[in-house]
């Protein structure tokens, strides 16, 4: 893993992005303009708010498949404590962030003190919190927020919408801890070798415990946007959020199997999934598409990465 | 190695709990399910409703089979419930366009085993985790399935397709399904040498290449047959109903993964029964039903099935820890 090695992941990736923009420009000329750029971008934060956490995750060499029922499981809470629980909505927004936040930390608490596998640990919360969303929300939505709250989700700050703020700020946090810190550098070691990391003296649980903590507060954060964003609450908000964000992950050269991976490759990952998506609605491919295309770039990605590093012989 | 733990010195009935211990804890459960739930509420032990617990979750357990198998040899597949929603739209598309029912049932199973040699082959090939091939193989099914129907539902489809509502000796066919399929696999699992390998794989991959086993064409053979119980499954889950409604049914593959796990096959492969993956099924079938004779809203169903995997997980890992 050196430095030059991952200089080129990101820039094969980010020399894809860019001629999947001028194909996509090309095929339509509704796709490169300032408007829906920034619209893309909107629809891009909830999912890359998420992804910045679960690339800490994933570099561990875990995974949280429960991040789209932490989020269904927020937005109902929060509507839950503003409609029926009356209380100030500001109040509910700050209750429901510690919730989704506190069933990150439980994922990690399982994960780390019980010893099971991420994978199994998140797929029995996934159905936990999904559940418990259902059940609390008994297929009810919640509608009518005050005016003042979609701001969070439709708002702009100087001409760009207020979740791309959000989304840039916790990208650059995500980036300078994950490439410049102690906690960074313990993250990349205990997904290199976790015993190795152990004996020497880092906090393996503790790190742990934090990222998948991290995992629940993003995903929670996501969900307050995403609620402002459509203005409703259901109970299945955010189903199948893991694959999009686990696919932008992964296509941004993290490697599932822990100790490489960076917060830009993720950033490029999201940004060629997301100009995919678009640019093929634009051009006349349906939705559910669209969808096949992402399935073939994820595996495609992957195998191209696998048979690059066969032959690199490592 | 083996689904048996050897207890050497013991007694025959000592070795037998010892090797069927979760197995025997999920059989328990449902008959105490069963005796609970009836005296609280007689109705649900209708013929009714003990016909639609077994029949309508049959194609559950089956494809629980093929699961096991997967988890046993070290890997998982989260796109069976959209193989088996693409299944039952092919299985319906053929039978109405008035190809012999023969063949409706057949080729959407040749097709579903053919999609898991490929997974397969990606996954003991390239050594890409089982879990992204199947993430991507999930969203490519989902996405085909839904851009190629638009979601249309498939109805007028012939009585002769309908091969789950037989009912031979007043017996739904998908109870006969369930057992007999359960029972050959149980049988290939213990004592032929491929079903012996796919636990020595899951055990320890390099241990068994040492022992001559060629691990990939292991992994490469169970995902075959994963798709050959896929496919029963699908076709189980076509005929069941008068209507084919071409979506992918949510959460099947949690569904499925669930009973595995509950039935005792260890996550971190290399033990479990294909038995006790059946019982789970039926457990987890049991549960659904009984919450609604207890009149426990609907609502809460998914959250009790994620605590139950939830302890049986933390029971599991607990239960290695002590071995260890």
């Amino acid at each position: 893993m050196t430095a030059s090695r991952l200089l080129r992941h990101e820039t094969i990736l980010g020399v894809l992005t860019v001629i999947a923009l001028i194909v996509l420009a090309s095929l339509s000329d509704k796709f490169f303009t300032a408007e829906n750029l920034l619209n893309q971008g909107r629809l891009m934060s909830e999912v890359g708010l998420v992804a910045l956490a679960m690339t800490f995750v994933i570099v561990t060499g875990g995974i949280d498949l429960s991040v789209g029922s932490i989020l269904g499981l927020t937005a109902i809470l929060l509507g839950v404590f503003w409609k029926n629980l009356g209380l100030p909505l500001p109040a509910a927004m700050v209750l429901a962030l510690a919730c989704g936040t506190f069933a990150g930390w439980v994922n990690g608490l399982i994960i780390t003190r019980f010893r099971v596998p991420p994978l199994i640990a998140t797929l029995a919360t996934l159905a936990l919190y999904r559940g418990l969303a259902e059940g609390i929300s008994e297929a009810r939505s919640v509608r009518g927020y005050p005016e003042w709250f979609f701001f969070f989700g439709q708002g702009e700050v100087l001409g760009v919408p207020f979740q791309l703020w959000v989304l840039g700020l916790a990208t650059i946090v995500a980036a300078v801890i994950l490439g410049l810190t102690p906690f960074g550098r313990a993250t990349y070691a205990i997904g290199a070798n976790e015993t190795a990391a152990r004996f020497s003296g880092i906090r393996v649980d503790a790190v742990k415990l934090w990222i998948y903590t991290g995992a629940g507060f993003c995903s929670a954060l996501a969900a307050v946007i995403f609620v402002s964003r459509v203005t409703t609450t259901r109970s299945d908000m955010g189903t199948g959020l893991e694959l999009d964000v686990i696919t932008g992950v992964v296509l941004g050269g993290t490697s599932i199997f822990g100790g490489r991976g960076t917060i830009i490759g993720t950033v490029l990952g999201l940004i060629l999934i997301q100009a995919l998506k678009n640019g093929l609605a634009l051009s006349g491919v349906k939705g559910d598409g669209t969808i096949v295309v992402i399935g073939l770039v994820l595996i495609g990605a992957i195998l191209a990465g696998a048979l690059f590093d066969r032959n690199r012989g490592g | 190695m083996t689904a048996l733990r050897a207890h050497p010195g013991r007694s025959a009935l000592h070795r037998f709990i010892g090797g069927y211990g979760q197995e025997i804890v999920v059989l328990l459960s449902i008959v105490a399910l069963f005796v609970v739930v009836g005296i609280i509420n007689p109705r649900f032990l209708s013929d009714t409703n003990i016909n639609s617990i077994f029949a309508g979750n049959a194609y559950i357990a089956i494809a629980a089979i093929g699961m096991s198998m997967v988890i046993i040899a070290g890997h998982i597949d989260v796109s069976v419930g959209a193989l088996i929603g693409v299944i039952a739209t092919i299985a319906g598309t053929l039978a109405v366009n008035g190809y012999p029912v023969w063949v409706a049932w057949v080729v959407p199973i040749l097709f579903a085993m053919a999609v898991n040699a490929g997974v397969g082959a990606l996954v003991a090939y390239t050594r890409i985790p089982s879990i992204v091939v199947t993430l991507g193989m999930l969203s490519i099914l989902k996405g085909g399935l839904i851009s190629i129907t638009a979601g249309e539902w498939i109805s007028d489809l012939p009585p002769e397709f309908m091969i789950a509502q037989m009912r031979p000796f007043g017996i739904p066919s998908a109870v006969y399904f369930m057992v007999a399929l359960t029972a050959v696999a149980a049988m290939f699992m213990r004592y032929t040498d491929f079903g012996r390998s796919i636990y020595a794989v899951g055990g320890n991959m390099e241990a068994a290449r040492a022992a001559g086993i060629n691990p990939e064409r292991t992994v490469v053979g169970v995902f075959i047959l994963h798709g050959l119980f896929a496919g029963i499954a699908g076709i189980l889950f076509a005929t069941q109903l008068q209507v084919i409604q071409s979506t992918v049914p949510p959460n099947l593959e949690l569904t499925v993964i669930t009973a595995s796990v509950i039935g005792g096959v260890s996550i971190l492969g290399g033990t479990g029964t294909v038995i006790g993956s059946t019982l789970a099924a039926i457990l987890f079938a049991c549960i659904g039903s009984a919450l609604i004779f207890l009149n426990v809203s609907a609502y809460w169903l998914r959250a009790v099935l994620g605590l139950l995997i939830l302890a049986t997980v933390l029971a599991d890992m607990a239960r290695r820890r002590r071995a260890t």
